[in-house]
């Protein structure tokens, strides 16, 4: 600690931070650009000029940037200080100078860190007189819109893409007043994280360009803090409506998950909430009917029918629960393929038995040596793979210390470390994006990748079972990655569910137990399937297969599916037979596919934005997202329609009414859930009597908006189950960290403001970052080393072992139907080795007809040198492509 | 008149090959410390020398040596800074086009004093002659072993190699210059770490102006007490001082530190052109204040001209005569260094274009009062300290000075809304009124 004098006045401070963010910590205003808390200092924008004085005495004292200097004990120093105001809105005055004046009609205009900026520095007076340079803009895409009109030359969007996401094409070009930060050419940006520029962006270069579709200022946005639906991740998301549609998801700020960014999928997947697709009404036998009719007729098909309820990994615990409830528990189906139940299973016991505490994506970032095995993060957890990218960072920084550099120092850190990484391995299928900060790869078979794990753990203890037959080089490889592991601080090891294979989740495990042996402070996280997939797992239900054989068996005769397109899940062949025999399916979804076609009865469910619900993430984090906008009637939560459903069939309900209810009920039931209701305040909070408002103080409109249809202005809506108001009335502080629709704080109109909300700048959220964990290590594990070893891979002539392979932007069933991600994803392949095309006689392109599993396909090849010989690569859960439980064996078709 | 640094130069230019310049005892300062100096040892005679850069900072260059950790990391760099591009100045590329020998030397030997195993020389790319030289002369100095593995049997062994820049002034100044030579960004770094610490490719490293390493052989064979004699005051050595603008035989010529600026433009400039007066001068390049008649008489050195409000820099005089507009003469260096900003930090960025413009309208006779008031402003704001490198501080020098000594001429800019001096040249154009001149004169 060090006293800090700032202004006359003492502060007591952290020692070796800078002095903007101690300034900033502290809660008084300081400008910058330049500085971002995850970038670190450069000092080129020269805004946070403040003045430092030697003594007491000296009242002359220097202009310094603080982002530069270090806190010194019993440092006087001045922000109020007129040198020092002066220059800060001089500083503005240089910055106008090019700066176009069309805050009217520019995205930024009223969420702009430049405007803040510029009224806090005080300049207002235009004293230059010459022309404004102008710019060429590009077409960067579908996801970011370019207008470097506007550039204030911060640096921060090439310091953030290239730097900190590990980008490429996204460069600085040209000196002087001319530098220009774009392409070399036009064309889509290439990183898959290239949204964040637009928060990056002190003012509006990089914006929206979904939100510009239907562009509506921050401030007449209704907002409600949300979580993404898009990985396993549960990244926090602020979601935006107007006139009742989604218009923008942008970061919420939790330390502990995804800090200040989000990935593309996450940030422009919404888009499907606002699809042709979303059913908007009740059907039965495809022909539109009342709320009344339908509930009438799902309540006679209870009372009669012999009934089952499929869940979904992409439905809240609520709403899986209380299908789960209406059905009885011995009746409830998880909606996943027997594998992925499986997988997910294991991976719950492994983290609820096993001694490892699951590492969040903050831990993950923080770990000084990874090892992933079968995963392509970037593709099936893509926010888990840029926090990889800063973990290699970790061991390199320990040589900053001793350099006497400062780690927020950030040029002169990346000068002395230069391109130095610490220890990243990988084991995948095929390459992946991080293979760049690898320290080494290895590529094979998913059985391979097992037994290489297991060859690793076996390194690091004795007692796990050796790999015999390993070759030489992979063996001496196994005991580089164990010695790395070993003398790390903070090791994790990293796998999930996208292998599909159960050895591999067996070998990251018996890894992280070896590596926990010799150090306590090993991490172990897994990747899982979808936004819920960790829930339903902790709630417990029956394998798929064992729904498809009731109806076979004539065991059941009407099916309720939630929230799931069982064609993602299952072979189409088999749920093709299950939805045939079954006499009545219901099924609630807010989304047309193929599952909806088949069914009787169709109920519109609500969008996670439309919807409360809790979903838990790979970290085994319980997180709520509120709704944002009521929805139109008769749409509602699925687990809203059962409560209804209920009443209609016995006039009793189910217990509980409203949100609140059902999650006190899912608390008491389910053992491994029982922590959810500390997830969220309850709907009675208030904050000095007073509701948190969804919408930021200067909405606009409100009067007006719906007068073509009623000149009275409405009653707002009530929100039985959050403390949430549909208003712009209410408290205009703080709200619990679990229940921020927005960050405002006065004078801080752009997400920058979200460093009042923090705890320490860069660290966690006042009242603590939101999320209960419900996953703890059980220290006093015995569970042993999982023993069961795979047989090697061999190729098999005429055939190739088949897996899934992801994609960021096509792989993820609801983000696609979005016109702005779908523009990204791929078209239909299969991948092969090279060498097996020459055996084939394939070229690149070429029309290939194959069956796997009894499923036909006829697609062009993709030739790879990369993926193993004798494997296939198909292109997992694209819209038009058959599913198929992979990995299974491919069979060319003449 | 002893001149150590240019003693060797001959009529047609041509520099002297790897013999020549052995048989004038070339190489024997290298030869002296491998036999028998510690590199601590070579540094101290440097620093008891009192030898300050030649670029311009004038930073004391053992002490800048001193900092360099000797705890046998490797690799370390030893970088000559021959990026010369500072208007006016020319010193450098006599040296380099015609003693580079000297110059490696100068090199090697520094590079074993801070025992440094790799070594650059950062040329300015319009010097086509230099880069032919150097590389040549690069290229005996290994063949003769000096510079490679185990250099004349010592165990020390030093790569050298050349690298011609793109043209950017910016690269003059030493940390932009390491980046350039990264292949990055031309955009100068914070201090600290220094570069003794963290330099190229963050590894520790020392770069020094030609000039500078050129002097080093000369003290290693003759000690720093000659090398103090030279020098007509404090600040020891010779310098290469240089002339340019409307003099009579503008030129550069070794002489003792300390000749004053009167001597230099009367002696060795052959004075003003006839009919032109003197009316002040840049001492040492485009960045320094302006001295002006009344500083004739002071000695240049670093102490002398920094207590006349200016800065020794490169030793370069740039002279301004009274035909020429000073308003003119300011804005064509202020359309250079706005058009030399890096770009990196804002003051810079965009000051020194809104300067050179303010000074473009002043000479299109389109001035205001209030421009007068910008200019002073600017040459405050992009003072030292406020921005990121010394860069937009150096372009206000010649400014500031400017404004507080021809500052008539800038008022009458703006009151008559034209350039005088144009406003001269334009009238003697015009037919007419050449004709009422000379009808003026037969009506005499």
């Amino acid at each position: 600690m060090a006293t800090l004098y700032i202004d006359n006045k003492p502060y007591e401070v952290k020692a070796g931070k800078n002095l903007l963010e101690t300034c900033l910590g502290l809660g008084l205003d300081l400008p910058y650009f330049c500085w971002h808390p995850s970038l670190g200092s450069v000092g080129a924008c020269r805004q946070c000029a403040i003045k430092v004085f030697k003594d007491e005495t000296d009242t002359r004292g220097r202009i310094v940037m603080a982002c530069m200097e270090p806190v010194a004990d019993k440092q006087r120093i001045s922000i109020a200080h007129p040198d020092a105001v002066e220059f800060r809105a001089n500083v503005i005055e240089s910055l106008m100078t090019n700066h176009p004046h069309d805050c009217a009609v520019c995205d930024e205009g009223g969420s702009c860190h430049l405007q803040d900026m510029t009224v806090m520095s005080g300049h207002n007076y235009r004293r230059f007189r010459y022309n404004k340079r102008t710019f060429q803009n590009q077409d960067l895409g579908p996801f970011i819109n370019h207008e470097m009109n506007r550039c204030i030359t911060c640096y921060r969007c090439v310091r953030f893409y290239r730097d900190y996401a590990g980008g490429r094409d996204l460069n600085a070009f040209a000196s002087r007043s001319n530098v220009y930060f774009g392409r070399e050419e036009d064309g889509p940006l290439e990183s898959e994280f290239s949204g964040n520029l637009a928060e990056i962006c002190p003012t509006g270069v990089f914006t929206d360009k979904t939100l510009k579709e239907h562009y509506t200022r921050k401030w007449d946005l209704t907002m409600a803090p949300s979580v993404c639906q898009h990985c396993s991740l549960g990244c926090n998301t602020i979601a935006g409506e107007r006139y009742g549609e989604l218009r923008m998801i942008a970061n919420r700020y939790n330390g502990e998950v995804n800090g200040y960014f989000l990935c593309d999928r996450g940030r422009f997947g919404y888009e499907f909430t606002n699809s042709d697709l979303r059913i908007r009404q009740p059907f039965i036998s495809k022909f539109p009917v009342t709320k009344q009719q339908v509930l009438a007729e799902v309540a006679t098909d209870i009372k009669k029918g012999k009934v089952i309820g499929i869940g979904s990994p992409r439905a809240s615990l609520q709403s899986n629960f209380a299908l789960k409830q209406l059905v009885g528990a011995d009746r409830f189906f998880h909606g996943v393929s027997d594998n992925d139940h499986n997988i997910a299973d294991l991976i719950v016991k492994i983290l609820k038995e096993g001694p490892i505490r699951v590492a969040s994506m903050h831990d993950v970032q923080q770990a000084d040596a990874v090892l992933i095995l079968g995963e392509d993060l970037t593709n099936t957890a893509p926010m888990l793979a840029l926090a990889v990218r800063q973990a290699v960072k970790q061991q390199p920084m320990k040589k900053l210390a001793k350099a006497n550099i400062p780690a927020w120092h950030d040029a002169a850190a990346k000068e002395l470390l230069q391109d130095e990484k610490g220890p990243l391995f990988i084991a995948s299928i095929n390459t992946t994006k991080l293979d760049d900060v690898a320290t080494a790869t290895y590529h094979a078979a998913p059985d391979d990748i097992a037994r290489f794990g297991f060859a690793i753990a076996s390194c690091l203890d004795r007692s796990v079972p050796s790999v015999s037959n390993l070759p030489g080089e992979l063996q001496s490889l196994a005991q580089r990655i164990a010695d790395a592991l070993s003398n790390a601080e903070r090791p994790v090891i990293i796998s999930g569910a996208s292998s599909q294979t159960q050895s591999v989740i067996r070998a990251a495990a018996n890894v992280a137990w070896a590596l926990h042996k010799k150090n306590k402070n090993t991490g172990l996280a897994y990747t899982l399937a979808e936004c819920n997939s960790m829930g339903l797992a902790l709630m417990g239900g029956h394998r798929l297969n064992s729904a498809f054989d009731a109806v076979m068996n004539g065991h059941a005769d009407t099916v309720i599916v939630m929230e799931n397109d069982l064609y993602r899940h299952g072979k189409a062949a088999d749920v093709d037979a299950f939805l045939n025999k079954a006499k009545k399916v219901i099924v609630f979804d807010h989304i047309v596919h193929r599952t909806v076609e088949k069914a009787h009865v169709v109920l519109p469910a609500g969008a996670f934005s439309e919807s409360d619900g809790i979903v838990v993430n790979n970290e085994g984090r319980a997180q709520r997202y509120f709704q944002v906008y009521e929805c139109h009637e008769p749409i509602q939560e699925s687990w809203r329609w059962i409560v209804d459903i209920s009443k209609f069939e016995n006039n009793v309900g189910m217990g509980w009414e409203h949100f609140e209810g059902l999650t006190r009920t899912i608390a008491e039931a389910e053992p491994l859930l029982r922590d959810i209701n500390r997830v969220s305040p309850p709907a009675s909070y208030r904050i000095a009597g007073q509701k948190i408002p969804r919408e930021p103080h200067r909405y606009s409109g409100r009067t007006a908006m719906l007068a073509n249809i009623n000149v009275s202005e409405p009653k707002p809506p009530v929100d039985p189950d959050s403390p949430l108001s549909y208003t712009m009335e209410g408290y205009k502080g703080l709200p619990p960290s679990s229940a921020i629709p927005f960050f405002w704080t006065p004078g801080w109109n752009s997400v920058q403001s979200v460093n009042k909300y923090q705890e320490e700048i860069g660290g966690s959220l006042k009242g603590g970052d939101p999320g209960i964990r419900l996953i703890e290590p059980n220290l006093k594990s015995t569970l042993s080393y999982f023993t069961e070893l795979p047989e090697p891979f061999v190729p098999m002539k005429d055939h190739l072992w088949t897996v899934p392979l992801f994609h960021i932007f096509g792989s993820e069933e609801l983000s696609v139907l979005g016109d702005a991600v779908a523009k990204r994803a791929p078209q239909h392949y299969i991948m092969i080795n090279a060498l097996d095309a020459a055996e084939q006689k394939l070229s690149e392109n070429q029309e290939l007809a194959f069956d796997v599993e009894g499923q036909l396909y006829r697609l062009p090849v993709k030739i790879s040198t990369t993926l193993p010989k004798g494997l296939a690569g198909l292109p997992y859960g694209l819209p038009g492509l058959p599913n198929v439980e992979l990995p299974a064996w491919l069979i060319y078709k003449k | 008149m002893e001149r150590p640094l240019t003693q060797h130069l001959r009529a047609d230019k041509r520099p002297l090959s790897l013999k020549e310049y052995e048989k004038v005892g070339g190489y024997e300062a290298l030869r002296k410390i491998l036999k028998g100096m510690t590199p601590k040892a070579v540094q101290e005679v440097v620093k008891d020398s009192h030898l300050r850069g030649r670029g311009g900072a004038g930073f004391a260059t053992g002490l800048k040596w001193s900092f360099v950790p000797m705890d046998g990391q490797k690799p370390k760099y030893l970088i000559a800074n021959a990026d010369e591009m500072e208007p006016g100045t020319f010193k450098d590329r006599i040296l380099l086009e015609e003693t580079p020998h000297q110059l490696i030397e100068g090199m090697i030997v520094s590079a074993y004093a801070i025992q440094a195993d790799q070594s650059f020389v950062f040329l300015r790319w319009a010097y086509k002659v230099a880069a032919r030289e150097i590389e040549k002369a690069i290229h005996e100095a290994y063949e003769a072993g000096y510079l490679g593995k185990n250099i004349l049997g010592s165990g020390y062994d030093l790569d050298m190699h050349l690298h011609t820049g793109v043209g950017r002034y910016m690269c003059g100044e030493e940390t932009a210059l390491l980046n350039s030579l990264e292949g990055k960004r031309a955009t100068p770094r914070a201090k600290p770490p220094f570069p003794q610490i963290s330099g190229l490719f963050g590894k520790p490293t020392i770069v020094n102006n030609v000039e500078t390493l050129c002097n080093i052989p000369h003290i290693i064979n003759k000690g720093p007490d000659w090398f103090k004699a030279l020098s007509r005051t404090g600040d020891s050595g010779t310098k290469i001082y240089g002339v340019s603008g409307k003099v009579k035989k503008p030129g550069a010529w070794e002489l003792p530190m300390g000749v004053t600026m009167r001597e230099l433009i009367e002696e060795y400039a052959g004075g003003m052109q006839d009919g032109l007066k003197f009316r002040g001068a840049l001492p040492g390049g485009a960045s320094t204040d302006f001295l002006v008649e009344e500083h004739l008489d002071v000695k240049l050195d670093y102490a002398n001209v920094a207590a006349a409000g200016s800065r020794l820099g490169t030793g370069t005089l740039i002279i301004l005569d009274d035909k020429t507009c000073p308003v003119g003469f300011v804005q064509n260096l202020e359309h250079f260094f706005a058009q030399e900003s890096c770009g990196f930090c804002t003051p810079c960025r965009e000051g020194l274009p809104w300067v050179a413009k303010i000074l473009l309208s002043l000479e299109k006779g389109e001035g205001t009062e209030e421009d007068l008031g910008l200019l002073d402003f600017h040459t405050k704001y992009l003072g030292p300290g406020n921005t990121f490198c010394a860069l937009a501080p150096g372009a206000m020098e010649p400014l500031q000075s400017a404004l507080k000594y021809f500052r008539k001429d800038f008022e009458e800019h703006v009151h008559e809304q034209c350039c005088p001096w144009k406003e001269n040249e334009a009238r003697m154009r015009d037919p007419r009124f050449i004709k009422e001149a000379l009808q003026a004169v037969g009506n005499r």
